[in-house]
């Protein structure tokens, strides 16, 4: 039977996505170190699972409030503001969502209507772009530069602007550069939001995630963009919650209960026992003064540091990565393409890394390694690497 | 303790055969600065040594291990070190701590058989002037230690990609 005149045809029309082809011949393999992950290596602290099995053992199974339990909508608001001086009213402002991938999903289905643009920084993330189509939009990728330290400059920005354009994603510390912007890119950026009446999708997941004496700046508390932005966050990366799938979205009210008009009907409301970890985890780090975060993002820094040097050691360009938890270095001096580099190193060394053109078309010349791997096989996979550089220069 | 001490003890304790290079890089000094500062801590005997932990259940080595209880008359003008230091030179002992609650002392001991550890209780530890009691607890199977899981391993159950 022919299924295609039963599929979507906007749908069929996005291609799987290019990280899959990988996967499925990475787990075939034995001995594989994976630098492919896009996950942290810790697990969930145990304070957290706990306080989700007791909730288990206490019958604590029936749905949620659709935007989310009260009490965790209420801590988010504590700790947006206590930690990014951003506040947004728990009761009307927060929704409370599966992972910040559904977050995004309903802000594009919220945001675009039929024939409208919606800018992405490129390289990116995976969804933004299939989640643009899916919403009946069209995405305009916007290159960033290495030379511009992957920042999203406000020229860059301008020059895709359209009549049609409604709003643009802003996805940073970004997957996979590692690029952060500071106070005064965002600023600039906000001059040309506020020129062209555009809205904001700020995705800033790996927010606690900088490096370095970085700080992380929301973009909501940049003069005149908190009434023009949705803040995307989420539990995954800073408190390693990635399977527990609960994110959240801060914003305009107005905008806010559109989303949970589609979350509603479409979700109900995010899984209890994620919300219940979530809020431990918030009030935990609330009383111990963010330990744990603090424990893991050093733990990160340190692998950072470690596989920038050995790139460069190796005679690979590699740009200094101060956000998340991924490098992004240059494969051009091998002579080879992104795929070809990660195909060969995959089958040849058992090491799997990310061709950067899984994340658009800008990432070709360049891989996406995570640094989120236990020390030992780290350096395992990187002294594989040297080798595998050395044999191809 | 410097943020320098305590990023390197955090290093060390996860792999102590990190070279100084990596260990430079990793925490953003030098290599001078890493010698000095591990050298610093070796000498204040912040650092003891250097040791594997080896899953001894794999290896083809006899091997029982104890936990006793010791209860024991605390010596005047020296408390409890002098009856510590007594138990501490056999060469069955691991460990000896000094405990709160309703024993004094908590030993640790390795012999290859259970005859050679009974041996030990009741022929080098009970008959001590100062100990009063023993209790003694065998080890029947090592879960977790020093942070390391044994009987499971620490698998990464994550994807092998994901975005």
């Amino acid at each position: 039977m022919n299924y295609d005149r039963f599929v979507n045809e906007r749908i069929a029309s996005v291609p799987p996505s290019g990280i899959r082809r990988f996967f499925d011949l990475a787990s075939t393999m034995e001995d594989t170190i994976s630098l492919g992950v896009g996950e942290p290596d810790f697990k969930t602290p145990y304070p957290i699972r706990s306080a989700a099995i007791d909730s288990i053992i206490d019958g604590e199974t029936q749905y949620t409030a659709n935007r989310g339990m009260p009490e965790l909508r209420r801590a988010i608001a504590d700790y947006l503001s206590s930690r990014y001086a951003v506040s947004y009213d728990p009761d009307q402002e927060i929704l409370v969502t599966i992972g910040a991938s559904e977050a995004i999903d309903l802000a594009l289905r919220t945001l675009v209507s039929p024939g409208d643009e919606v800018l992405v920084p490129e390289p990116c993330y995976v969804s933004y772009a299939p989640g643009v189509i899916f919403a009946g939009g069209t995405p305009v990728g916007v290159e960033t530069l290495e030379e511009n330290d992957f920042r999203l400059t406000a020229e860059g920005l301008e020059k895709a602007v359209t009549p049609r354009t409604k709003a643009l994603i802003l996805p940073y510390p970004n997957n996979p550069t590692g690029g952060v912007m500071r106070r005064e890119d965002l600023e600039a950026i906000a001059r040309i939001i506020r020129k062209h009446d555009l809205f904001v999708i700020s995705d800033e997941i790996y927010s606690e995630l900088v490096y370095d004496g970085h700080t992380h700046v929301a973009f909501a508390t940049i003069d005149g963009m908190y009434e023009r932005t949705l803040t995307i966050n989420g539990f995954s990366k800073s408190f390693a919650m990635t399977g527990w799938r609960v994110g959240y979205a801060c914003g305009a009210r107005e905008i806010v209960s559109v989303m949970n008009k589609i979350h509603q009907y479409a979700i109900m409301c995010a899984p209890r026992q994620g919300q219940v970890a979530a809020l431990s985890a918030l009030k935990t780090a609330r009383e111990n003064d963010y330990e744990e975060i603090t424990r893991m993002r050093d733990s990160y820094d340190r692998r950072r540091r470690l596989m920038v040097s050995a790139f460069r050691a190796m005679g690979l360009h590699c740009f200094e990565p101060y956000g998340a938890f991924y490098a992004f270095p240059s494969v051009r001096s091998t002579g080879m393409t992104s795929e070809e580099f990660c195909a060969r190193l995959l089958k040849e060394k058992h090491v799997a890394a990310v061709p950067g053109t899984a994340f658009g078309e800008s990432g070709e010349g360049n891989i996406r390694c995570c640094y989120a791997t236990a020390l030992d096989k780290l350096n395992i996979a990187l002294d594989r690497m040297a080798a595998f550089v050395k044999e191809n220069s | 303790m410097t943020k320098l001490e305590t990023d390197l003890l955090d290093l060390l304790k996860e792999d102590c055969r990190l070279p100084l290079e990596k260990l430079a890089v990793m925490t953003g000094a030098s290599m001078e600065e890493v010698a000095a500062t591990i050298d610093g801590l070796e000498k204040r005997r912040v650092i003891l040594r250097y040791a594997p932990m080896i899953n001894w259940d794999l290896t083809d080595r006899e091997r029982v291990e104890a936990m006793i209880e010791v209860r024991v008359t605390p010596q005047r003008d020296m408390g409890f070190d002098a009856i510590a230091r007594r138990i501490y030179c056999f060469d069955e002992v691991k460990s000896v701590f000094l405990m709160s609650g309703s024993y004094d002392l908590l030993v640790l001991v390795e012999a290859r058989t259970l005859k050679e550890l009974a041996a030990f209780v009741s022929g080098k530890l009970s008959p001590l002037e100062t100990v009063t009691g023993t209790a003694t607890s065998f080890v029947l199977k090592r879960y977790k230690e020093e942070g390391v899981i044994f009987d499971t391993g620490d698998s990464d159950r994550r994807l092998v990609i994901s975005p």
